[in-house]
This record gives C-alpha cells, sequence and structure tokens, in this order.
C-alpha cells in the first residue's frame, strides 16, 4: 500500500510538472530570464535611536521593554517579574552572562526533548534570548538552535526575551541583507511581533490564545 | 439568462444580525489597511504592489523552474516533497503515512488549501482525528461550517454562536464572555497539540532558493502544529512559490497591511526541514505536499494565469459591495469574494455556476487594493464572455442574444434608429402597463421621451454666423 503510494508519487511528478510544462510552453530544464536584484530598504538611521523605537513599537503592540546598561541589572529585574512563579530558561550564553539561569525559580541546561517540553508545559514563564530585534515593528527574531529551542518563547503564557543591544536591527529588509537565506543556518527562524492574539470571535481582540499572552524585551 | 445563485442570498440579505455582522468586521478590516498603508507610513506602497506583481508574475511564468529549484533545496534540508494532482492523491499520502508511523491524531493550522480538497472528512473517515487549533477554524469546524471570509473564517457567528457550540460539542456551561471562550479553547486544544502525532499546515509562501516554507498567523497554533508534533506536513498550492527569501521583504510587508492592517503579522515562520543536529525539538520529519488541483488549467491562460498571483490576504472581500451584502457562504466554493469569483469558474468551469462573475458591479475597488495588482475586473469581463460563449454553444440564453442582436443591428443602421426613434416617441406612452413590462414599470419611472429627437434639435438649431 505504503510502497504503491510512493510509486503514485514519483508518477504525479512527472504529471504536474509535466503540466505546468505545457500550460507554459516550456521545455524541461529552461533556466528562467534574470530577476532584478532584490529590493530591500535599510533606512539610514542613527543606531542608537533604534533601541528607543524598538521600545515605542514593542509596547504599542501589548509588550513591555526595560534598558539596562550593565548585564548585572537584569537579574533584579528579572527576580521581580518572576515573583512567585516558575520558569524555563533556554542555554543561550547571554543568559547565564546576565546571570539569569542561577535564579532560584529559573530551570535551564535541557537538552533533551521531552524533558524540556515537559517542563515548558508547566512552566509559567519561558525566557530567552533573541537573534535579532527589528526596530522598525517592535519584532524579535529567533533562531532555533541547540542553544534556543522552539517551545520555550512559545508554550509558557509569559515570554521574556533578553538581549543585547548590539543584535538591533532597523527592520526586516535589514534582517534579510544580514540573513540573505536563513535555511542554511537552522530549521526554523520565528519573527515575533507581539502578544499571541485574536480577533476571531466579534473582532473582540483577545490575548494569548495559544502562544504567549504577556511578552517583555530586556535590553542591555 | 445567467443561472440562478444560491437562494439563501436573501436570507443573508434580510438577516440584520448577519448584514450588522459582515458590515463592521469588513468595515473594521478596511480601515486598519488604510491606516496601515497611508503614504506617510509606506511611502512606496505602490512600488511595492508593482514589484509583488512583477515577481509573481515571473515566478508563475517559471514555475517549473522554481518547483524544481524548491525541491531540491527542501531536499537539501533533510525534507521530502510530494507531488499530488488532486485531493485524493493528498488523502492517500497523508494516510499512508499515518498508517506507517502508527499516528491518529493529525492537528492542523489554517489552510484555505485543505478546505479546497476536504482534507479533515476524508480523513476521518478512514478513523483518524484532525482538528482544526485556529480559533474561528476550530468553531467553524465544531460546527460543521466551511469559513466565511479568508482572513476571518468565523466572523458571522456571534458570542452567543459560540457558547452554544461549545456547550454542545464540548460538555462546557454557556459560557459567552469571550475572553473565557478563548481560554475554553486554548485549554482543549493544547491538549490535541501536546498529543499529536502530525502537524498539518498551509504555507503563505514557499522559498524556493531556501525550500522553505512560510506561515504567518497571530495565535501561535501554527508554530505549535510545526513544532509539538514529529512530523510537519505543509499542504500548499503550487502557485505559492516565491524565488528568494530575500523577496519576503517585499512580500511580507504588503501581506500583514493588506490583510489586518498588521506591519507584520505576530508569528511568521520560517520553516527548512526537520529539526538539524542539535536543535532540541521541532519535527524529525518535513514534507511538503505541493499540490495541482485544477491550478495548471488556470496557468494554461496567458491573461487569467494571473489569479494564480493571489496572496489571500482577504482585501478584495472586505472592499467588495458584493461580499459585504451577501457575504461569505452565499458563494459556491471556499473561496469568496472577488478573487472566488474570478477563481472557482476557472476551477469548476465557467457553466458550474455562470453567475459568478456577474455578481459584480465592476467598480473596481477590488483591483486598486490588491496588493499584488489582480485585474479582477478585467478577469471577470474575460469570464462573462467565456460563459456567454460557452451558453451559445449549448443554445442557452436565445431570447436575450436575438434581443441585443436587433439592438446592435438598429444602433449600426442611423436611419433605421432615428426612423424607429421617432415611432417611439409617438408609442412610447401608450404601451400597456401589463405583464412584464407593468411588472418593470411599476417600480421604475418610464422614461419620457422629448418631443424633438437630438437629431431633429441639431438639425434645426441656428447656427449662428
Ligand atoms: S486577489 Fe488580491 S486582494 Fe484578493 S485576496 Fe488575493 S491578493 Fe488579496
Amino acid at each position: 500500500m505504503v510502497e504503491s503510494a510512493r510509486g503514485a508519487q514519483v508518477n504525479s511528478r512527472e504529471v504536474v510538472l509535466g503540466n505546468v510544462r505545457k500550460a507554459l510552453d516550456r521545455a524541461a530544464g529552461l533556466l528562467p530570464t534574470t530577476l532584478t536584484a532584490p529590493r530591500l530598504k535599510i533606512p539610514i538611521l542613527d543606531r542608537g535611536r533604534y533601541t528607543t523605537l524598538f521600545g515605542q513599537n514593542f509596547e504599542k503592540l501589548g509588550g513591555k521593554s526595560f534598558f539596562v546598561r550593565e548585564p548585572r541589572e537584569v537579574a533584579p529585574i528579572l527576580s521581580e517579574l518572576l515573583q512567585g512563579k516558575r520558569a524555563v530558561a533556554s542555554n543561550a550564553p547571554f543568559l547565564a552572562a546576565c546571570g539569569i539561569t542561577g535564579l532560584p525559580q529559573v530551570q535551564s541546561g535541557f537538552t533533551d526533548r521531552e524533558a524540556l517540553r515537559a517542563a515548558c508545559v508547566t512552566a509559567d514563564v519561558g525566557i530567552t534570548s533573541a537573534d535579532y530585534a527589528l526596530a522598525e515593528t517592535g519584532t524579535l527574531v529567533m533562531l532555533s538552535s541547540p542553544e534556543e529551542p522552539r517551545l520555550i518563547s512559545l508554550l509558557p503564557p509569559v515570554h521574556i526575551a533578553v538581549f543585547p543591544q548590539s543584535r538591533m536591527l532597523a527592520n526586516l529588509d535589514e534582517l534579510l541583507a544580514v540573513l540573505p537565506n536563513p535555511a542554511e543556518q537552522t530549521s526554523s527562524m520565528v519573527l515575533i511581533t507581539g502578544p499571541s492574539r485574536t480577533a476571531d470571535i466579534e473582532q473582540i481582540l483577545v490575548r494569548g490564545v495559544h502562544g504567549p499572552g504577556e511578552i517583555y524585551a530586556v535590553i542591555v | 439568462m445567467t443561472g440562478q445563485p444560491s437562494e439563501t442570498i436573501n436570507q443573508t440579505l434580510g438577516d440584520a444580525r448577519l448584514q450588522l455582522a459582515i458590515y463592521s468586521a469588513t468595515n473594521r478590516l478596511m480601515t486598519h489597511r488604510a491606516g496601515a498603508v497611508r503614504a506617510d507610513l509606506l511611502p512606496d506602497y505602490q512600488e511595492l504592489r508593482t514589484e509583488a506583481n512583477q515577481l509573481k508574475k515571473h515566478t508563475i511564468e517559471h514555475l517549473d523552474h522554481y518547483l524544481e529549484l524548491f525541491e531540491k533545496n527542501v531536499i537539501a534540508h533533510g525534507g521530502k516533497v510530494v507531488y499530488c494532482s488532486d485531493s485524493q492523491e493528498v488523502a492517500d499520502f497523508v494516510l499512508g503515512l499515518a498508517k506507517e508511523r502508527g499516528a491518529h491524531l493529525i492537528v492542523k493550522s489554517k489552510s484555505m488549501t485543505t478546505e479546497e480538497i476536504h482534507f479533515n472528512e476524508r480523513l476521518e473517515k478512514h478513523g483518524l482525528e484532525a482538528v482544526e487549533t485556529d480559533l474561528g477554524e476550530y468553531i467553524l469546524q465544531l460546527a460543521h461550517q466551511r469559513p466565511y471570509h479568508i482572513v476571518a473564517p468565523a466572523l458571522h457567528l456571534t458570542r452567543y454562536d459560540v457558547a452554544e457550540i461549545f456547550s454542545k460539542n464540548l460538555g462546557v456551561e454557556n459560557e459567552v464572555v469571550i475572553e473565557k471562550q478563548t481560554k475554553i479553547a486554548r485549554a482543549a486544544l493544547r491538549e490535541k497539540f501536546l498529543h499529536a502525532d502530525i502537524g498539518v499546515t498551509g504555507a503563505n509562501f514557499l522559498v524556493a532558493d531556501s525550500g522553505a516554507v512560510v506561515v504567518v498567523e497571530n495565535e501561535g497554533n501554527a508554530r505549535l502544529t510545526t513544532s509539538a508534533p514529529k512530523i510537519h506536513i505543509t499542504v500548499a498550492g503550487i502557485e505559492k512559490l516565491i524565488p528568494r527569501a530575500q523577496d519576503l521583504g517585499v512580500f511580507l510587508t504588503l501581506l500583514g497591511r493588506s490583510a489586518t492592517g498588521q506591519p507584520l503579522t505576530v508569528y511568521t515562520s520560517f520553516l527548512s526541514g526537520p529539526r538539524r543536529n542539535g536543535e532540541i525539538d521541532g519535527p524529525d520529519e518535513f514534507y511538503v505536499v505541493l499540490l495541482d488541483n485544477g491550478r495548471t488549467k488556470l496557468l494554461a491562460d496567458p491573461e487569467k494565469r494571473q489569479s494564480l498571483y493571489c496572496i489571500r490576504c482577504g482585501a478584495c472581500l472586505n472592499h467588495c459591495p458584493v461580499y459585504r451584502k451577501i457575504g461569505g457562504h452565499n458563494y459556491p466554493w471556499v473561496y469568496s469574494g472577488p478573487i472566488g469569483a474570478i477563481i472557482t469558474p476557472q476551477f469548476h468551469g465557467v457553466l458550474k455556476d455562470p453567475w459568478l462573475p456577474f455578481a459584480s458591479s465592476l467598480c473596481g475597488a477590488c483591483a486598486e487594493v490588491c496588493p499584488v495588482k489582480i485585474e479582477i475586473p478585467k478577469l471577470l469581463l474575460k469570464l462573462r464572455s467565456e460563459v456567454t460563449d460557452a451558453q451559445r454553444r449549448q443554445g442557452v440564453g436565445g431570447v436575450e442574444r436575438l434581443a441585443f442582436g436587433i439592438w446592435a443591428w438598429v444602433m449600426t443602421h442611423p436611419r433605421i434608429y432615428l426612423m424607429l426613434a421617432r415611432i417611439g416617441g409617438i408609442f412610447l406612452p401608450l404601451l400597456p402597463k401589463v405583464g412584464p413590462l407593468g411588472k418593470w414599470a411599476s417600480q421604475r419611472e418610464v422614461p419620457k421621451l422629448a418631443k424633438t429627437s437630438f437629431h431633429q434639435w441639431w438639425k434645426a438649431r441656428e447656427v449662428p454666423k
């Protein structure tokens, strides 16, 4: 049954591609005409302004942002946010450098899928770093890696991202200029722009439908 | 004679609550869009539209090349590509895989393509459970309804409808507070996510140079669908390709704004292959089903193939005076509004719902807001003439054709026209006001012909010397 299904697939590939070529009147293996260069517009802004702009846009979406000068100022903010809560933190070195993984409420160091998943299911807060942040849209960019799994920013109802200011980019176009082909680095790149939301019932906005309903950014 | 639209149209028109729901939802989406593409916020909006149109045109015209490039790159990242000609082949593939892996539960995130092929019903017949996880789609699945709108699938339902659907299907108390309804759905679906064997999504874009699937959403259900289960299957139409990851700068900038007025939707996932070495979570298997299901038929027509550029933003629905009155369920297929009116006849043949291309005032609002610049009114006109041609071949519409034939002949023969106009001036007021003519006249002012025609007046006027 499965074998025959596979056989059918090989066939369908030829059928579909054949139909496409017939419809377009193209022979197999023809190269396309050349495309113009991708249109990427990166504003020339004072980089110092990005952080402020990011903060404004992030808060407009319903997030809350903090700016600190030194890594050691991060832990006190987190202790405050984590009062009475249980958190899972990713293995990003920057979190350890900020002293977050040492906090009593925080579990970290997961390398096993099942264990990580079990911890995320019950945790109140997920703490990650961010690979990039986009000032124009208040977006966090997360690349999945051994240090940064997918579920920590997804399963717990609260997400806190802690990252250095050096990760700040102007906009989506600059991200695509820096990472022209994200697939070369990761199986999953996610842009997070605000807390999870829906307006599916009567167009009324509700936060936290499947992903975190609360998000925080701490920029060092 | 253009065939009959659905009889439920009158029901929709007479339902004040529903009319208000459609009106306010589309109004809100229109306002949000207008706010997001304002010239001071997005000065190069028109250039972006042109660029998006050109990119789609290029991709569609070289589709075989980009399909093969995409396939090559999916394989390079450890994924598999499965071509399917129709819905049966998709079902066979998924069922075969599920059987081989001992899978029972499938979670799905919103995908118009799987709606198109009645995916859930097919799988359920074989004992698999397929659960929709987008809140709106979940409600509709429980109520056995199809989406009312591409972007806002349950816009026709009130919180009271939802309360009824939930208490009937989930055994919960009658709950009418929307926040609490959302929590109920979150809890019920969280269970499903954590136990699902397979996640099935659609795709907003398939990126050829990366072998990546791009999914945009606001709720997080697509992220869960692609991150929690061990198998991720994307089911997408072959037209979803774009050449390069860097082209997302154009498409994502337009999509969110045109759909809901968001510069970017909450989550944009760029997924390529199963989890890599060392990655702790993510699927072990990654499949992309490339579905034809009639698309290559559309592709063959050089003018109409532009309907394949559509990025399903829903803007044309929101701006359409017809959609805004008759709503989504009176369209014959899953795709409603102007885009539905141009693609449905091309998928199903123009004679299946011959009225469809005629259900438009050709006001052009759809084309004005379409982010990829599909010339919808032009295609509607083309389809209209195809309907008429097909009907002629079938011998439909004889009386009307005769009448217009006579009219055309009269209009191209000035002497005859003049003679008839004179006779008309005398006899028109005397025509009986009974029968079909009377019915027509009862709602209208019968035009009075002037005593002297323009021709007579022109001849008789005094020309100043
Ligand atoms: S036809 Fe254009 S406006 Fe309508 S849904 Fe498609 S992309 Fe959007």
